[in-house]
């Protein structure tokens, strides 16, 4: 060691030194504006949704308003947003609570409990993942007309009650509880179900609490599936789907104030749930290492 | 009933439970997964129209597939179009979002950083939005009188000439050619007459649009939150002694990235690449909400082709033998990439 240090110069040290100093300043440099170019365009729209149609366009694009008005907000209420907004909101929270309950189950059984046809089930899961959902556009699309799901709330959540990236979070979980606590509760005499919800679930609080986020995050968020199966009754439309369907209607004269209202309420619960569980959601993703 | 029923009565109950405890699973998967997909194969060789009932459709073999692949025609023009623009996208964003996803994984990773949790929640933030509001946002952006346009005016001291970016068909390679005074009318013959597969060279070689450019922008930007994250995680999980006894041994950091944190990153790496084709191939809810394959179909992708044919085209067998396709090349991206990354993972 001591050969070493002395083998390095002094000036190469100092270099060093001033080296590290660039380097800092260079990342902090390209971290802040690389903050900058994802907090901007957040910010310009929300502005933008409360500035009247002549500003918008002005040159420069300016993050204040001059006139501040909720006129963008006034018209989504023509287009009867605050009926999507609803349907957004229980067909979220009803996929949410089914993913809750089946993945727990699911992913409980294939953890911990050794039953004939676990594995073939388990292998037959994780096929499914590798189907990309495109692919099932048409085909559930006619599974849906044969079961008479399509322009109804069934048809909304019934198909998303569970998901195979649900049930491999909680599968991973229960792996990583220690089994000591269901063989005290065994040997008591409990039953598998009453050792499920009496003793292990209480144990998934954080795994639990990620899957709320995930599930109601894909819900609220989805697109692709409210689209095939709402195809007349705009009663039923949800948030995404209905702004879609705004915009196509509104041809070449985009009201963007409104535009942007939509996408801002649209993107504000989710924010607020970011901020409140930011932890859950990086460990959640950290943690199963699956999300897609 | 009780414990004392012994090994046996054990193992049933643990039947029972888990068979009952998957049930709800199974139901919905087969009904909504399996089922389709086998109807999804079944569709595809017929020409059912959507709007009269499934059973009605006729039976047509393999009709579908022929007007993709082998018959010229507009099926085949359309669909190697889609394959064409959904491929520069893929080889667009797939690298640039495993990159910067990957410097901005190791630069937040660093022990002295400070504002860490800062950093990690902005740029993971537009991961959590709809995917429908970001479009919209970046619609308005793309404008003519756009921020994007404004802030590369700025960058350029005015030298830049303002475009509507949506509505842009030209190619990137096709610009870049023309700056060397290369255009459709001065391309050789061979490129602009000979067609493979009914899309001429010369629009094979066209580079992602302008329009299609914009969207893999946006869908880079929203994306390399969630890869970062992932990054992040494997980072963590490279013991720090490692690093250490590099430094004893008088690496640097760049021999140290290299030599350490790339290979022990190789397996994430494949993940994220795999997340990143199979994200890239389906694009489709930008599609919809800002272009509709336009202009000049320079962004119809594969899977909005899938949705316009079945759901505007009445056309669904002919859009379920388009998805089928559609899987066979994903999985056989997936399984090359295993292959390419799994040997190299040997050595």
């Amino acid at each position: 060691m001591a050969t070493m240090s002395e083998s390095i110069p002094q000036s190469n040290v100092n270099g060093r030194a001033s080296w590290a100093t660039v380097k800092q300043v260079l990342s902090y440099g390209i971290l802040f504006l690389l903050a900058l170019t994802f907090i901007y365009p957040f910010l310009l729209a929300i502005a933008t949704s409360f500035k009247t149609l002549p500003e918008i366009n002005q040159y420069p694009v300016s993050l204040i308003p001059r006139v501040v008005t909720l006129e963008g907000y006034q018209r989504l209420l023509t287009f009867n947003v605050p009926r999507w907004t609803l349907n957004s909101a229980v067909v979220a929270v009803a996929v949410t609570l089914g993913n809750l309950l089946f993945a727990s189950l699911g992913g409980y059984a294939l953890a911990r409990i050794r039953f004939p046809g676990s594995k073939a089930v388990f292998l037959g899961i994780l096929g499914t993942m590798m189907i990309p959902g495109i692919v099932l556009l048409i085909p559930m699309f006619i599974v849906l007309k044969m079961l008479g799901f399509v322009d109804t709330y069934a048809g909304l959540i019934v198909p998303k009650l569970i998901t195979a990236f649900s049930i491999f979070l909680m599968k991973q979980f229960f792996e990583s509880v220690p089994r000591e606590l269901e063989e005290a509760a065994r040997i008591d005499g409990a039953s598998p179900l009453q050792i499920f919800f009496r003793v292990v679930l209480p144990t998934a609080k954080p795994a639990l609490v990620a899957l709320i986020i995930f599930s109601f995050q894909g819900a609220w968020n989805d697109f692709m599936h409210p689209l095939i199966v709402i195809t007349v009754n705009q009663q039923l439309f949800t948030l995404p789907l209905g702004l879609a369907l705004l915009r196509g209607g509104m041809g070449q004269n985009l009201q963007w104030n409104s535009l942007m209202a939509g996408s801002m309420l649209t993107t504000l619960p989710m924010a607020i749930i970011f901020f409140v569980f930011q932890r859950y959601f990086i460990e959640g993703i950290s943690y199963s290492g699956i999300k897609g | 009933m009780t414990v004392a029923t012994g090994i046996r009565g054990e193992d049933r109950q643990n039947a029972i439970a888990g068979w009952l405890f998957m049930t709800p699973t199974i139901l919905i998967f087969s009904v909504f997964i399996i089922i389709p997909i086998i109807a999804a194969v079944y569709f595809s060789m017929t020409d059912w129209n959507g709007i009269s009932p499934p059973i009605e459709a006729n039976f047509i073999g393999l009709d579908n597939y022929k007007a993709i692949l082998t018959e010229p025609g507009i099926r085949q023009t359309d669909f190697f179009t889609a394959l064409k623009n959904t491929t520069y996208f893929a080889l667009g964003v797939v690298p640039m979002q495993t990159i910067i996803s990957l410097l901005l994984a190791v630069v937040v990773n660093q022990s002295l950083l400070r504002f860490k949790s800062f950093f990690r929640t902005t740029y993971y933030f537009p991961s959590i939005t709809s995917s429908v509001a970001i479009s919209l946002m970046f619609l308005f952006f793309y404008q003519k009188s756009g921020l994007v346009n404004q802030v590369l005016g700025t960058l350029t001291f005015g030298a830049w000439e303002p475009i509507a970016w949506m509505a842009d068909p030209r190619g990137l390679i096709h610009i870049v050619l023309s700056w060397f005074g290369l255009t459709i009318r001065t391309a050789p013959d061979f490129l602009t007459q000979t067609s493979l597969f009914g899309v001429t060279l010369w629009s094979w070689i066209s580079g992602p649009s302008v329009a299609l450019t914009g969207i893999m922008i946006m869908n880079t930007w929203t994306t390399i939150g969630t890869m970062m994250i992932i990054f992040l995680a494997a980072l963590q999980d490279i013991p720090n002694f490692v690093y250490e006894a590099s430094q004893i041994d008088g690496a640097t950091a760049w021999t140290q990235f290299r030599r350490i944190t790339l290979p022990m990153l190789r397996p994430t790496m494949f993940f994220v690449v795999t997340l990143g084709l199979i994200g890239t191939y389906q694009v489709f809810d930008q599609i919809y909400v800002m272009s509709s394959g336009g202009p000049a179909k320079t962004t119809l992708t594969i899977a909005y082709l899938v949705y316009r044919n079945g759901f505007n085209n009445s056309q669904m067998g002919l859009g379920a033998a388009i998805a089928i396709l559609l899987f066979i090349i994903i999985f056989a991206l997936t399984m090359i990439q295993r292959r390419i990354t799994g040997s190299e993972a040997d050595n």
